[in-house]
């Protein structure tokens, strides 16, 4: 562990996927950690170079065993716009820091990544080489290195204008890799269990984390389907409640999204989607949401809501073939997942949602859902606001030319009273 | 539907705090043997409304509970376990209705608005 400094500098190296949902999530599990988001840098749009300042090492770790838009951190320890404003800065990075990592009785490697160019191997020896001013006393060990130091340098991010010169080069010890491969291995393909619009597995982890949900945390996804969003939670260690409006249900019929599979109707597909991961027991309970079925008493219970409400964007051209799947007496668009049958508004239903969170959530709880969005019109005042909660980060993910979803996650930062509207 | 869920249940909202507890009648009650986890069960104690969950253990003859939460539950063992009922116990077969009318005179008023809420129901 490195010594404790007032605040140390850390390196994100970030994926480039989902740009615009990168910060908040970084932000919400700093805080969710005890931590800040402190930093210098002007702008994180496009880059997957971050630095940070973060109070401690643990913290740093915390934020990596849950974050799915970070690739690694590196405690950084020294970078510049060339080599040589990177050595200088080496330099000037107290010794006293470096030395619990270089000792004679340690083994290390230096890893070397480029972003946007490929060096030969020659090309990257010299690299190493015009390190060693720095003081390794330890001895290399390239299979099982007890410290991995990296050299990363950013060749931009234009694939077609690749300069001789990197634009930034950072050196720092390795600390930690992120959870993308959560993404592989809670991917929809191989899910028991799916729905037409079953979320991205990314996404859905994505959710959790603006949700800063947490270990024994109850979470509710009022719009359940098959549950993705809460095998995100499950997974982080929250206990999960969903209600379905299962249009099938009605009927007592149920239609598979696979061929030659039975569907046993929606709390039986969540538990088994739960199961297939081992997250069995953080399965509390699926109700059917209907008329003449019981609700939600008042209180507050609920640490977070994370949810993908069904909504109806239409294009005015409907595609062919996607109708031929609807069930007789029912008009359901695939694309847009709402029952035209529903009488119930789209305003109607955010309303009652920012409505039904702000008296249900804990105090500091979050509310994080999907808004749909027609592009060409939309204004931030478009967003559904609630005097109990703070708006907290709009992420847009563009779906056509002209729709677009937003996900929104609000905080609950006052008490709910009845007449409150 | 586990105790806890069965905790949180209400009739819809219009019919004023009297729609909560609901009366449950359970045919079918299993135990699941789940691992006991401390944490999430202290977790879980805040949100309790406790009359209604005393009432319904007495329905379901499960064990004994104090009036109320214990100060400083989070670290007290034995209290958690017994709460761990919270999470193990399934009701899987039951009817759950309106919470009973009872006559209290002091509350008049308030039972002549539940009635007027049922006959429009």
């Amino acid at each position: 562990m490195a010594l404790p400094g007032p605040l140390n500098r850390y390196l994100l190296l970030m994926a480039q996927e989902h740009l615009e949902f990168r910060l908040p999530e970084i932000k919400s599990l700093l805080s969710l950690f005890g931590g800040q988001f402190i930093s210098n840098q002007g702008t994180y749009g496009k880059s997957p170079f971050w630095i940070l300042s973060i109070p401690s090492e643990e913290i740093a770790r915390n934020l990596m065993k849950r974050t799915v838009c970070a690739k690694s951190i590196f405690e950084l320890w020294g970078h510049g716009r060339s080599s040589e404003e990177l050595y200088s800065s080496l330099r000037s990075y107290p010794v006293e820091k470096m030395v619990p990592f270089l000792h004679s009785d340690s083994t290390y490697k230096i890893k070397i990544h480029t972003f946007n160019k490929t060096l030969t191997q020659e090309e990257k020896v010299k690299r190493i080489d015009a390190l060693e001013f720095l003081p390794f006393e330890g001895k290399v060990n390239l299979k099982k290195p007890q410290h991995i130091f990296s050299l990363l340098e950013d060749y931009g991010l234009d694939p077609n204008c690749i300069p001789e010169n990197p634009h930034n080069v950072y050196f720092g010890r390795w600390i930690a890799d992120g959870q993308r491969e959560l993404i592989e291995s809670y991917s929809i393909k191989k899910r028991h269990f799916i729905g037409n619009t079953s979320m991205d597995a990314g996404l859905s982890f994505i959710m959790a984390n603006h949700g800063k949900v947490k270990e024994n945390d109850i979470v509710f996804d009022p719009f359940v389907g098959t549950g993705g969003l809460l095998i995100a939670s499950a997974h982080f260690g929250a206990y999960v409640y969903g209600t379905d409006i299962d249009y099938n249900t009605v009927h007592g019929l149920g239609k598979a999204s696979r061929k030659n599979q039975k569907w046993r109707g929606p709390d039986e597909n969540i538990r088994a989607n739960l199961r297939q991961y081992g997250l069995e027991k953080y399965y509390l309970d699926v109700l059917v949401s209907d008329a003449s079925k019981p609700s939600w008493r008042k209180g507050t219970y609920f640490d977070a809501i994370i949810t993908d409400p069904p909504y109806g964007i239409r294009e005015s051209t409907r595609r062919t073939g996607s109708q031929k799947e609807i069930p007789k007496g029912m008009e359901k668009c695939p694309e847009s997942h709402v029952p035209v049958s529903l009488s119930y508004h789209l305003s109607d239903m955010f309303f009652d949602l920012l409505n039904f969170a702000a008296e249900t959530l804990v105090l500091g709880g979050r509310l994080v859902y999907w808004l749909p969005v027609y592009t060409p019109e939309y204004i931030e005042e478009m967003v559904p606001s609630h005097p109990c909660l703070k708006l907290i980060s709009n992420c847009e993910q563009k779906l056509s030319s002209h729709t677009s979803r937003r996900l929104i996650t609000m905080e609950k930062v006052k008490k709910f009273k009845a007449p409150d509207r | 539907m586990k105790l806890f869920t069965y905790n949180l249940l209400s009739l819809r909202v219009g019919v004023g705090p009297h729609g909560f507890p609901l009366h449950l009648q359970a045919t079918k009650v299993h135990i699941n043997p789940e691992d006991f986890n401390p944490d999430s069960v202290a977790h879980m104690i805040p949100k309790v409304e406790w009359v209604a969950f005393l009432e319904v253990t007495n329905t379901l003859h499960l064990i004994k509970l104090p009036k109320g939460p214990i100060h400083g539950h989070e670290r007290d063992e034995k209290f958690l376990r017994k709460m761990h009922i919270l999470q193990e116990t399934d009701v899987l077969e039951g009817i759950l209705q309106r919470p009973r009318l009872s006559f209290n005179w002091s509350k008049l008023i308030s039972v002549i608005q539940m009635h007027c809420a049922f006959s429009t129901s």
